[in-house]
């Protein structure tokens, strides 16, 4: 038999996703806390430019920065691109552009997302001003966008050296934490061998792989002989029957898992199989299982995988045919 | 044979092999270690060195792309690391994979190395993926795209007069041209400029989105001349990265590029190739200016990364190809460049020269 | 942009041999649960400013950053160094990261090494970090894959398994684990910065610690921690300057098999053996158990003390348990093991590998305080991740080495 490649490679829908809990420290607990006062802080580098959004440290002297100022929240575009197909999780749904924006009193550009009807209307030096979001909870969010404004024609300029004013970063019931929501969205497929394998095992088959070099089959096979360095090719049917080389008896119920504990999670070389594949053992009082035992599997129906393995009745294995296994 | 000009390092190490997969859309019926052995034994077969025969092994590839955390280390399978070997891997792209081994070479430890890296995009959605890339807490939860921030930039440069549109244009009209002799290119001959994808940068601008492998293999002093007819020495290699905030850099200008070309003894002659990994056309202007390269230089003769963008493998391929020209004749010196993080962020630049007759 | 500490790009045409390398700072965090207090940059800027002041010096001294972490799930930032730069004063500077599973924290100190060794650079800041706190370990260790059987069992069942084959190969007694786990954490109490200091510790409350999945008892696992290290490695010349005794790297490694294969040996890996000797052999030791006077090993579940004896060289295959149960690795024993506490009291899992290294390291500076093991000269730090196929190992002696 050879490995062709099966007519369908297999496919599913892979999701990561974690609410993650960022802790803020100082800094961005201010400006994050300030936002949800509609107050925009920013940061005194040690060579007294003023960075929005605030880091911790200067980007240019490395060194930790703490001085707070708080900057206005108008501004001007320095530059922006437009974003015709809003993509999700951004934070508008309609076109808008996205826009670095030096708000007045500061020396660096923020970014953000800026509303305007469209492209025509958006230019580098426009003046810009923060949309407050309705509901604000410390988040680079409660700025919902920025939006255009423009100045009283005769609005006087901000005095030369007057600088924005300090601030002591301090608010009443501060954010010190965020939870960033995060999903992404993969299409897994596990590629030629591993979807051959699993095919095998919806016909209750199990069928590793044989490496040409070293002629150790491989289950479950990934494609590759790994001390060989080479594709396996040659497709091998393994079991059913096989020996548990070693095991953990699991007394903590995992939290994704429907199994009663105490259960046995075991090593199992089956027949024929060049390494161990791991499974939970059944049938058997789990104080009873050992190293040695014989095992086969259970399937239940519409089940990928082996429900668990259930001892044979055979002799239990002598420790020296399946020590290399372990 | 003289050796090369401009070493500074204690050991002369070359790229003495270079292979790569063809870079595809999507490659669903290759599990990652499937697509990376063949490029592998290609590489390793070039040199007639066995993996056994290799001093250091290092590899560059990110979870984040393949959505698994250790996902490297199934990919190893294709090495046949047995016996065991001494080996290391980064989470960045192939080039500094590349950087750690010369380190290694450099150190004495190692006289011949194997490096590879890979990515396989197609699986989820790079823009969105690479958003994860961003500072945390003010720029990740508003999940501004890749293509966005290059967008942004491209706009500076065309606010600061360093470039138009027919211009950015060009530079993606000779890309997909140049790849045309390129067999591995996803995207080769003319490609439709389109619509904006986020304007101003369109279609046409961005890098094609896909799964591809590339790999290399290094040798010092001798064993180089022996493995290569004519090894591409690296005569400089450094890299150097900026402040992550986009509000804190100019981003019509490339300094950590600059530093590391200094660094890398690129200045002390001209070359007559540049690698440059650009995923945008805007970004090649950048680097362009950064570099202060001339109409005479080849840029992107491969047709760079508008031709072909695997991530994580992009940037080694630039170092592969600039090496390749070098081994058959068509380069003397030549300039390879790796990019990484928002708007070029760290940039790496190697310097490669072939043995003069 | 700064181009502070550029000049550190020695190149030395015609220089034959190796740099010797000096590790002449250390720094790391109060390993807690969670550091609530601090982001991800104030967490590792934590580390290195320790490190730093340790060494005397500022952030232009250092002339690139090599930084370490295991998957970039468990914070939920790819390639989270991006965003360190600025923190740990990388901008205008290389910056290198590593990724080598649970070897981390070894792996980059070696890279960090080897760039001084090498004549690249003069000084460098290498660190290690994980913010656990930001998710959850073991969601970031077992993100559902399609397809694949589920993982049966958590952490501990993936080890355990390998634990009870140790036995039988060996004919270990039950007990064994518990000494282990109890040793380390009184360790831990003499340790200011290690996770678990359990005040009350005692042998029988080790031994009546519930069984997760028999033979690995509660106590006998890791905590998960939030924490950084970090470390300044120099040269010769950066070494004489250095304030407090230096640390000399005497040999270094890693090695690497694949995950699973048929005849891997997960009790003792041939990955792990051969990484040893090579270090043994660049440090020219012939008899580690009389020639090393301490041992930062990782061991992330008890049992592992006494494989790892075993596969690191201490003892014949079979006999590393007799040395546990004989006392021999207790602080005050012929060969302490984790004086410091170990990854059984502190586990930051990007970093602990390089605890593991900086702890080598104080120790044969003779600055590793209350868990000091006096007089000791020849260190081993030892780290392993994956499948127990990667490993990266450090030997650190008190003398500037000869060879």
């Amino acid at each position: 038999m050879t490995a062709a490649s099966p007519p369908e490679v297999l496919r599913a829908p892979l999701v990561v996703e974690f609410p993650f809990t960022r802790s803020l420290g100082p800094v961005q607990s201010a400006f994050l806390t300030g936002l949800r006062e509609s107050v925009v802080l920013g940061v005194k580098t040690s060579d007294g430019r003023v960075v929005v959004p605030p880091v911790e440290y200067d980007p240019v002297t490395s060194e930790e920065i703490r001085d707070l100022v708080e900057v206005a929240a108008t501004g001007t575009v320095t530059t922006w691109a437009w974003n015709d197909r809003p993509r999700p999780n951004q934070p508008l749904g309609t076109p808008f552009a996205w826009a670095l924006v030096k708000l007045d009193g500061a020396d660096t550009a923020l970014l953000h997302a800026l509303d305007a009807p469209g492209p025509d209307a958006v230019r580098t030096g426009m003046r810009v001003r923060v949309r407050w979001a309705a509901e604000r909870t410390g988040a680079i969010t409660d700025i919902a966008c920025f939006e255009p404004y423009e100045d009283a024609p005769d609005a006087p300029a901000p005095a030369p050296g007057a600088g924005p004013a300090p601030h002591d970063g301090v608010f009443e019931d501060a954010v010190t934490g965020i939870v960033a929501e995060a999903r992404l969205d993969y299409v897994y497929s596990p590629g030629r061998a591993q979807t051959a394998y699993i095919n095998a095992l919806s016909e209750q088959r199990t069928v590793g792989e044989r490496c040409p070099s070293c002629h150790k089959v491989y289950v479950p096979p990934r494609g590759a002989c790994p001390t060989c360095g080479v594709a396996t090719t040659d497709q091998v049917e393994v079991g059913p029957a096989g020996t548990v080389t070693t095991f953990c008896i699991v007394n903590i119920k995992a939290k994704n898992l429907d199994i009663e504990v105490p259960y046995v999670y075991a090593h199992i070389a089956l027949d024929g199989a060049g390494l161990a594949l791991h499974g939970r053992i059944g049938g058997i009082p789990y104080d009873q299982v050992r190293m040695g035992l014989r095992v086969e599997p259970v399937w239940t129906e519409g089940g990928r995988y082996p429900d668990h393995y259930r001892p044979t009745g055979e002799p239990d294995a002598d420790y020296d045919a399946y020590k290399e296994l372990i | 044979m003289t050796g090369p000009r401009t070493s500074r390092y204690a050991r002369d190490v070359a790229v003495v092999a270079f292979a790569q997969s063809d870079h595809l859309r999507r490659t669903d019926e290759l599990s990652e270690v499937e697509m990376v052995m063949p490029v592998l034994h290609e590489v390793l077969a070039a040199t007639g060195l066995k993996a056994g025969e290799i001093g250091f092994t290092c590899s560059g590839s990110s979870d984040y792309l393949a959505g698994r955390a250790f996902s490297f280390t199934m990919t190893l399978d294709g090495v046949g690391a047995w016996p065991p070997i001494s080996e290391s891997h980064v989470e960045m792209d192939g080039a500094w994979a590349l950087y750690e081994a010369w380190v290694k070479i450099q150190t004495g430890e190692a006289d011949t190395a194997l490096v590879y890296s890979y990515g396989k995009s197609s699986p989820g959605s790079v823009r969105d993926v690479l958003t994860r890339q961003l500072d945390p807490y003010y720029l990740a939860p508003l999940w501004p795209d890749s293509v966005a921030l290059a967008a942004l930039q491209a706009q500076a440069l065309i606010d600061a007069g360093e470039t138009d549109e027919p211009a950015l244009a060009a530079i993606a009209a000779r890309s997909r041209a140049d790849a045309g002799t390129n067999p591995h290119a996803q995207l080769r001959g003319a490609v439709p400029q389109g619509d904006y994808q986020v304007r101003p940068l369109r279609t046409g601008d961005c890098p094609p989105v896909g799964d591809g492998v590339a790999a290399v293999v290094l040798a010092a002093g001798d064993l180089a001349r022996q493995l290569c007819e004519r090894p591409a020495w690296i005569t400089g290699i450094d890299h150097r990265i900026e402040a992550h905030g986009l509000g804190l850099r100019d981003l019509t200008d490339s300094p950590s590029t600059r530093t590391a070309a200094q660094h890398a003894g690129f200045f002390d002659a001209p070359v007559d190739t540049a690698e440059l990994h650009a995923p945008f056309s805007s970004q090649e202007v950048v680097l362009r200016k950064a570099l202060g390269l001339g109409d005479t230089v080849a840029v992107n003769p491969s047709g760079g990364a508008l031709a072909a963008n695997p991530m994580m493998a992009a940037g080694l391929i630039r170092i592969g190809e600039a090496a390749a020209r070098i081994h058959r004749g068509a380069s003397d010196r030549a300039v390879a460049h790796a990019t990484s993080g928002p708007c070029l962020q760290q940039n790496l630049v190697a310097v490669l020269e072939g043995d003069r007759a | 942009m700064s181009t502070s500490g550029t000049s550190g790009t020695t190149g030395a045409p015609g220089a034959t041999g190796k740099e010797p390398v000096a590790v002449v700072g250390i720094g790391q965090t109060k390993h807690v649960a969670a550091r609530h207090d601090v982001s991800i940059a104030g967490l590792v800027r934590e580390a290195a400013t320790r490190a730093l002041a340790d060494a005397e010096l500022t952030w232009a001294d250092i002339d690139a950053v090599v930084i370490g972490k295991a998957p970039d799930f468990f914070e939920g930032v790819m390639m989270p160094e991006l965003y360190l730069a600025d923190a740990l004063g990388a901008v205008g500077k290389p910056m290198l990261r590593v990724h080598t599973a649970g070897s981390v924290g070894g792996s980059t100190a070696l890279v960090a090494a080897n760039l001084v060794a090498a004549r690249v650079h003069r000084t460098v800041l290498t660190l290690a970090f994980e913010k656990q706190s930001e998710s959850n370990a073991m969601w970031g260790l077992s993100l559902p894959v399609p397809f694949q059987q589920p993982l049966l069992a958590g952490a501990g069942g993936f080890f355990a398994p390998h634990v009870r084959a140790y036995m039988r190969r060996t004919g270990a007694p039950d007990g064994v684990g518990s000494l282990v786990a109890y040793k380390d954490r009184r360790n831990a109490l003499k340790n200011p910065y290690a996770h678990l200091h359990e005040h009350d510790i005692t042998l029988e409350k080790v031994q009546a610690s519930p069984m997760l999945w028999d033979p690995i008892r509660y106590s006998e696992t890791c905590p998960s921690s939030d924490g950084a290290c970090a470390m300044v490695l120099t040269d010769r010349a950066g070494a004489a300057r250095s304030p407090k005794p230096p640390a000399w790297v005497h040999g270094g490694a890693m090695r690497s098999e694949p995950t699973l294969f048929a005849g891997k040996d997960f009790v003792s890996p041939q990955a792990g053996k051969d990484c040893a000797a090579d270090v043994y052999r660049q440090a020219g030791i012939t008899d580690p158990r009389r020639e090393i006077d301490a041992v930062e090993m990782y061991v992330p579940f008890s049992w592992y003390e006494p494989m790892w004896l075993e596969n690191l060289g201490f003892a014949e295959e079979g006999e590393g348990w007799k040395l546990t149960e004989a006392g021999v690795t207790e602080i005050d024993g012929d060969l302490p093991v984790n004086p410091s506490g170990g990854v059984l009291s502190t586990n930051p899992i990007g970093a602990s590998g390089m605890i593991r290294f900086a702890e080598a390291a104080l120790q044969v500076r003779g600055q590793a305080g209350e868990h000091q093991v006096p007089g000791a000269r020849r260190a081993l730090g030892h780290a392993y991740g994956g499948g127990a196929q990667f490993f990266a190992m450090w030997l650190v002696g008190a003398e500037e080495p000869t060879t």
